[in-house]
């Protein structure tokens, strides 16, 4: 192990903030940003969880398609996950050096995150035209809850990607390797957000 | 940041490390502006040393509600100018402390002890400033985020206090805040939900930070095996932070609607307060908020305990001048500890007829976890075994939290125990059980940190005079306050009763007799915690103004933080030489010592030249008496 530690010039520098550590394979963010999806793991497993306790032990439960749009959210699930491609996309054409497709991807995904909350918000809009709100009952309590969660992890997503397009992207001309590990780390965050999704949509339309 | 060089073509690894290195230097840099280094500082030491001042305050914060409370307790109804100088005629008047003020002090103790003294104490505060020393790190993994984490955390200490002045006041459903009193709380519980949601976020942001350093940053040779236990203890920690605290943050937000926008996961049903039915949606369950707490409240008993069990191994290995017993019997212990806490926290609720399979089923859960609690008790005793014990200030705090702690485990299995706790649930017995857990326990664990890192931190040695007036003072009153607890409790003297139980006939007699004694103690406890304060700030300002008075190692010890670089260490980067780490943590009293007892775990040994930061013994025993 001694021999993969770097040279006596750089010993006061963290280590290991872009190039991976030999014994773990990974470089600090990455691992980071899995640790802080294991912690996400945990905050929608409770939510999850609460939502069947709440469920089955309430006398009655409306179907998920009956008070909420099935098309809407079906369509959705696409736009999601067309931006889990387009965000690997940009990945893969940075890793290759190629700037320009990167950040084109990178908008892409952007623009994804903003269709979905543009939906979304059409969604919320109908659903209190109807008066539906969170303290309508408990389907409508955990509806909000969770998909306001979701929503709000998309957009901080939107937020970083918006500054990787715009003030972060300067980091690409200066260290490009640690630009890339920066849109594989959001990425990854940004499969998770996705992920939830993927279980919210069946959970609380379909079911 | 300045310009830099491009440097595009660098691979990755190692090398665009180094070449990033020159450049970052000028960030971490003396040429900072001061409030850059001082406030805003992403230096882990310093941010330690941020986390354990406000910490400190923090934990005489919540000993003086406990005060006020104890004047309430020891003699009910009786009027106190104090009271009324302090909380004002609003909250006590004339002096005489209302049942809503004592409601308020009752929760935002415990709130303020666990969530803003004892675990940014021993995590915040030992752990950024010593895991990076003592695993041979120049910083942590991310700087930036532990800034981060202080913050949100100073930031959740505001809001906690801000609470006060709400209308209504503070918090006042008790640190567990459970519903539905909770939900039709005074506008206080709203601010203690967001005040928490800030900690919540400052502890999911430092445990990361902890996590990634441990897995990453390690210096050459120091594998799982050669680390501190307290580095273990650190370790396993933050994973219990990471992973049990979002369920509690779910649960915050839920009680947060429920409030704010009035859903009702929490609320069965139309409620009836004082004669008025409030209607409610209803549909939700109270015992859903339980579960949640739980779900981090107890682990978070292994966050309060363990950084204290890891801190209790590094005295005693260093002041028993001999290798802890059953090194790996502790590290197992700790993580099966870590894995198993996670599915003891229904037993926190044995009385809410949630049925007696689950109580069955965490019952024994409960018995299977203490299993390794004994281990690691065991092995620190049987430590004890023909060491040289050298009676400093941190090993008098670390020998009694032996038992103290073991009192404390040692009353908990009756509470584990479905049938016993259906007498002893919400009794005094409980509060006992806890307190001398976290407070002669993880509390006089932190002293013995305090009074063992102080040199390292400044330079000087705490006054051992003054440390032993603080100690033996402690001790003798704090079971003062805590032993007549599990009397009372066994009495049947409920717990958050305003008047101490004098009001029951049962409890009337044990009350009367035991709880002016209990508040006696108490007030002598604050009194005895003046030469420490004395002492800390008289060595800590002495220690501003450059005056030293020990060497780099004064305690001999063998860990990378003490033998392989000065007192106070470097200001960035920690080390001039990252070591390389030869052998375990605590080779005291070894064959191969030739001059010294001790042998420093990146020392070579005598005969070889030292490779690396390598100092040899030799080096070692010139610095100690210097």
């Amino acid at each position: 192990m001694p021999d993969t530690h770097t040279a006596h010039a750089l010993e006061l520098e963290i280590p290991y903030t872009v190039g991976h550590r030999a014994d773990t394979g990974l470089y600090n963010g990455k691992l980071g940003i899995w640790l802080f999806l294991a912690s996400e793991v945990m905050l929608f497993g409770a939510l999850f969880s609460s939502l069947i306790l709440l469920r089955t032990s309430a006398p009655l439960w409306p179907r998920g398609w009956e008070e909420l749009n099935v098309p809407l959210a079906t369509v959705n699930t696409m736009v999601l996950i067309i931006s889990s491609v387009t965000v690997v996309l940009a990945w893969a054409n940075l890793r290759l050096g190629n700037f320009a497709r990167g950040r084109l991807f990178i908008a892409a995904t952007l623009v994804c995150g903003l269709a979905f909350m543009v939906i979304k918000g059409f969604e919320y809009a109908h659903k209190f035209e109807l008066h539906h709100y969170p303290s309508t009952n408990n389907f409508f309590a955990t509806y909000f809850l969770l998909t306001g969660l979701h929503g709000l992890h998309v957009v901080g997503g939107m937020v970083v990607f918006l500054y990787f397009l715009t003030f972060g992207s300067r980091m690409w001309h200066r260290d490009r390797d640690r630009f890339t590990n920066r849109i594989e780390i959001v990425g990854l965050y940004w499969h998770f957000v996705d992920l939830v999704w993927i279980f919210l949509f069946p959970t609380l339309y379909l079911l | 940041m300045t310009e830099q060089p491009q440097n595009r073509d660098l691979p990755q690894g190692a090398q665009a490390d180094a070449a990033r290195a020159g450049l970052l230097r000028d960030e971490g840099g003396h040429h900072l502006p001061w409030i850059r280094r001082y406030v805003f500082s992403t230096d882990h030491k310093w941010i330690g040393i941020q986390y354990g001042f406000t910490a400190l305050l923090f934990l005489l914060l919540g000993f003086s509600l406990m005060l006020m409370m104890r004047l309430q307790l020891g003699w009910p109804g009786r009027a106190f100018a104090l009271l009324k100088m302090v909380l004002g005629e609003g909250r006590a008047p004339g002096g005489v402390l209302l049942p809503e003020t004592y409601n308020q002090l009752g929760a935002m103790h415990g709130t303020i002890m666990v969530f803003l003294g004892i675990v940014p104490l021993a995590v915040g505060a030992f752990g950024n400033y010593l895991v990076p020393l003592q695993i041979g790190a120049p910083d942590m993994a991310f700087p930036k985020l532990n800034m981060a984490s202080y913050w949100f955390y100073f930031a959740g200490g505001m809001i906690m206090l801000a609470s006060f002045a709400a209308p209504g006041g503070a918090a006042a459903s008790g640190w567990t805040s459970y519903a539905p009193l909770s939900v039709i709380a005074t506008q206080g519980q709203t601010w203690w939900l967001v005040g928490m949601l800030f900690l919540i976020t400052s502890s999911l942001l430092g445990s990361i930070n902890f996590l990634v350093t441990i897995i990453q940053l390690r210096a050459p040779g120091m594998n799982f095996m050669r680390m501190p236990f307290f580095v273990w203890a650190q370790f396993v920690t933050s994973f219990l932070l990471l992973l049990a605290f979002p369920p509690l943050e779910a649960g915050a937000i839920m009680q947060f609607m429920d409030r704010v926008w009035h859903t009702s996961f929490f609320i069965p049903g139309p409620l009836v307060i004082t004669g008025e039915v409030v209607n409610f949606g209803g549909g939700g369950n109270a015992l859903l908020w339980q579960h949640l707490f739980w779900f981090l409240g107890h682990p978070e008993v292994y966050v309060l305990i363990l950084p204290a069990m890891g801190i209790v191994s590094e005295v005693i290995a260093n002041n028993t001048r001999k290798p802890l017993w059953g090194y790996r019997w502790l590290v197992g212990s700790a993580v099966f500890l870590g894995f198993m806490s996670f599915v003891v926290w229904a037993h926190h609720m044995f009385l809410t007829g949630m049925g007696t399979m689950i109580s069955s089923f965490f019952q024994t859960t409960t018995m299977i976890i203490s299993i390794p609690s004994v281990i690691i008790l065991t092995v620190l005793f049987v430590s004890l075994w023909g060491g040289s014990i050298r009676f400093t200030t941190p090993m008098l705090f670390a020998l009694a939290f032996l038992p103290m702690f073991g009192l404390g485990g040692l009353t908990g299995l009756p509470l584990g125990l479905a049938t016993a706790d259906l007498h002893l649930h919400d009794t005094y017995y409980v509060i006992g059980h806890f307190h001398y857990i976290v407070a002669p326990g993880t509390i006089f664990a932190l002293f013995a940190g305090i009074y063992y890192w102080f040199p390292k931190i400044t330079g000087r040695k705490l006054n051992d005079v003054l440390g032993r007036i603080h100690f033996f003072g402690s001790f003798i009153f704090i079971n003062g306050i805590f032993f007549p607890m599990f009397i009372q409790g066994l009495a049947g003297v409920s717990r958050r009763l305003y008047d101490g139980g004098i009001q029951y006939a049962h409890a009337k007699v044990v009350a009367e007799r035991t709880n002016p004694f209990m508040s006696i103690s108490a007030w002598c406890l604050l009194a005895v915690q003046l030469p420490f304060i004395i002492n800390f700030f008289w060595n800590a300002i002495a220690a501003a103004r450059g005056r030293k008075n020990v060497g780099d190692n004064p305690w001999d010890a063998t860990t990378l933080e003490w033998a392989a670089t000065t007192s106070p260490p470097l200001a960035h980067g920690n080390f001039t030489v990252i070591p390389v780490v030869q052998r375990g943590p605590y080779e005291y009293s070894s064959p191969e010592c030739t001059d010294t007892d001790f042998l420093p775990q990146h020392a070579n040994t005598a005969g070889n030249p030292p490779a690396g930061g390598g100092m040899l013994p030799t080096h070692a025993v010139a610095r100690s008496e210097s």
